[in-house]
């Protein structure tokens, strides 16, 4: 089925691109990541253009993440209040990423510096996470207790002035350090074109110390409006928002995403952690091979 | 004394020139289509260059000739980069601006081009993809800007956008030549020209020009403008369509 789209300007099998959207809806259900960090290189991969890629991949995560904010929703699974403080931290990041991205882009360095934060944000926060995920799995195994859930900050945002409660994630925190993650997210996400979740999810279990039935929820919730806000700048600024690309994407994901969530409640949360731990691992490390090995071309064409 | 020397100087001139329209053919270029419509399902077309090589007599040509067809795409400036292995990491290092890099470029000739006229002439009327004339700006060392060359050229002919077919020009009855040309879903829009060279004894005796525009018509039209006119609009309505497909997605599958 050819679709022509017509902002990257070819021609796209079209089921190839629903599939792909379907496999990171569900991954987005399943973990409360964007998917963004598989749509865009797939999408390049495929020959989409990397910035029509980046665009269209940020409109598709905010299809996937309203399902899945909808889904964790109906079981209380949102804390709209800390979501709220990370959105505006979101939306002041995603200027200051805008900014960063121009300055590199006009040095010529972006796909290098993209590449590189890449390997280290998903090396670091992936093998954090296989090595929390398996000391829970191989303890449930065993039938050896854990030293029961303990849940808390780290020291450094107990040193944050001004408190307030947020009830849903059980936390009694200052404000800013939700706000100074969510700036750091939504720099990476205008940088990164990613949704962010992957460090979101990681900072708020271990940094904030959130309970973890609200994480996924949350993380989904200003992954949403993030995206939203760089659609909006990418429509704005590059002009690379592919509609017909982002509607066929989005037509996979959003039943992706519906999937994923049903299937998470069924699976233990470790095991997920795991998974997602393995495929964030993989990502940097085909990520850190590209970066050593001979490119597939020498030459890059910018318009001017 | 200057009028005198005009009128030498034109009398030089004029035999001259009606040896050369006596001798000359002419060139009668058509297109398959002169305008190529981009729209939903386009995935690429072919365009056929025909016509016929004529003496000035109106008969057939009575010697042999042979044929080069150059298509164009619109140019545009771009900045070439060039990546390098820098402390263990490929990044972009060298890179250099071309003033007007050709979108689209094919040539086919009926012989290869260099049993048909010598380098020079090649160079002049760009038959081949290594004279296409890029004008490269800045500062120019000619080795540099060779291997720039020649790293766009490849990178554009594995796209499909570049190409060269030296039998790609068939002559029939040494009057009428046609050639195919292979048009990717990844074309640039705009006007495209094919310019048609007639060539004997390494010299070209003859040229016309056919244009063919490539235009987005329909919703891929409407769509383009809209994003590039209207982009808040246009933001406003692709977070809208994401945000409504996700929630109806929501809605559907609570029922089930």
């Amino acid at each position: 089925m050819d679709v022509y789209l017509p902002i990257a300007n070819l021609s796209v099998n079209g089921l190839v691109i629903v599939a792909l959207g379907a496999l990171t809806g569900v991954l987005s259900g399943l973990f409360g990541v964007g998917g963004g960090f598989l749509t865009t290189p797939l999408l390049i991969f495929y020959g989409i253009p990397p910035t029509v890629a980046a665009a269209s991949a940020s409109t598709q995560v905010t299809g996937a993440s309203v399902s899945g904010v909808l889904a964790h929703n109906r079981r209380g699974g949102v804390d709209y209040k800390l979501g709220a403080v990370t959105v505006v931290g979101g939306a002041i990041g995603s200027v200051i990423g805008a900014l960063l991205f121009r300055f590199f882009k006009s040095i010529g360095q972006i796909d290098t510096v993209i590449s590189i934060l890449y390997v280290v944000m998903l090396g670091t926060i992936g093998t954090l996470m296989a090595r929390e995920a398996w000391t829970a799995i191989r303890a449930s195994t065993t039938g050896e207790r854990l030293p029961a859930a303990k849940r808390r900050h780290h020291p450094l945002v107990a040193a944050l002035p001004l408190r307030w409660r947020f009830y849903r994630s059980g936390l009694y925190i200052s404000p800013l350090a939700p706000l100074i993650l969510g700036v750091g997210v939504g720099i990476l996400t205008m940088l990164m074109g990613v949704g962010g979740g992957f460090i979101l999810v990681p900072a708020m279990l271990y940094i904030l110390g959130m309970s973890a039935g609200v994480v996924v929820g949350t993380s989904l919730f200003n992954i949403l409006f993030v995206t939203m806000v760089t659609t909006m700048m990418h429509a704005l600024t590059t002009k690379a928002v592919d509609i017909v690309l982002a509607a066929l994407l989005l037509l996979g994901s959003v039943s992706g995403a519906q999937i994923g969530t049903q299937f998470a409640q069924k699976v233990k949360p470790e095991m997920l952690r795991l998974v997602l731990a393995a495929i964030v691992l993989l990502v940097a490390l085909r990520m850190l091979y590209g970066l050593g090995v001979t490119p597939d071309e020498i030459y890059t064409v910018n318009p001017l | 004394m200057r009028r005198l020397l005009l009128l030498l100087a034109l009398c030089a001139i004029v035999p001259l020139q009606g040896a050369r329209a006596e001798r000359d053919p002419i060139l009668v270029p058509e297109v398959s289509q002169h305008e190529v419509r981009v729209r939903q399902g386009f995935t690429g077309t072919e365009l056929l260059l025909f016509g016929a090589i004529l003496d000035p007599a109106g008969t057939r040509a009575a010697r042999g000739y042979d044929v080069v067809v150059v298509l164009k795409g619109p140019s545009e400036p771009i900045r070439l980069r060039e990546k390098a292995k820098v402390g263990g990491v490929w990044l972009n290092a060298a890179s250099t601006d071309f003033r007007s890099a050709p979108s689209y470029f094919a040539v086919a000739s009926s012989r290869p081009v260099a049993e048909i006229v010598d380098e020079k002439t090649a160079a002049i009327y760009e038959f081949g993809t290594r004279f296409i004339q890029l004008s490269p700006t800045g500062e120019i060392d000619p080795a540099e800007q060779a291997r720039f060359s020649a790293g766009l050229v490849d990178l554009k002919q594995r796209q499909g956008l570049y190409k060269e077919d030296m039998n790609g020009v068939s002559i029939s009855e040494g009057v009428l030549y046609q050639a195919r040309f292979e048009l990717p879903s990844r074309v640039t829009t705009g006007t495209y020209t094919a310019e048609t060279f007639a060539v004997t004894d390494g010299r070209v005796v003859s040229s016309a020009v056919a244009e063919v525009e490539v235009r987005k018509v329909g919703f891929e039209r409407f769509v383009e403008l809209f994003a590039l006119s209207q982009s808040f609009l246009y933001g406003l309505l692709a977070v809208g369509l994401s945000v409504g497909m996700g929630w109806i997605a929501g809605r559907l599958f609570a029922l089930v």
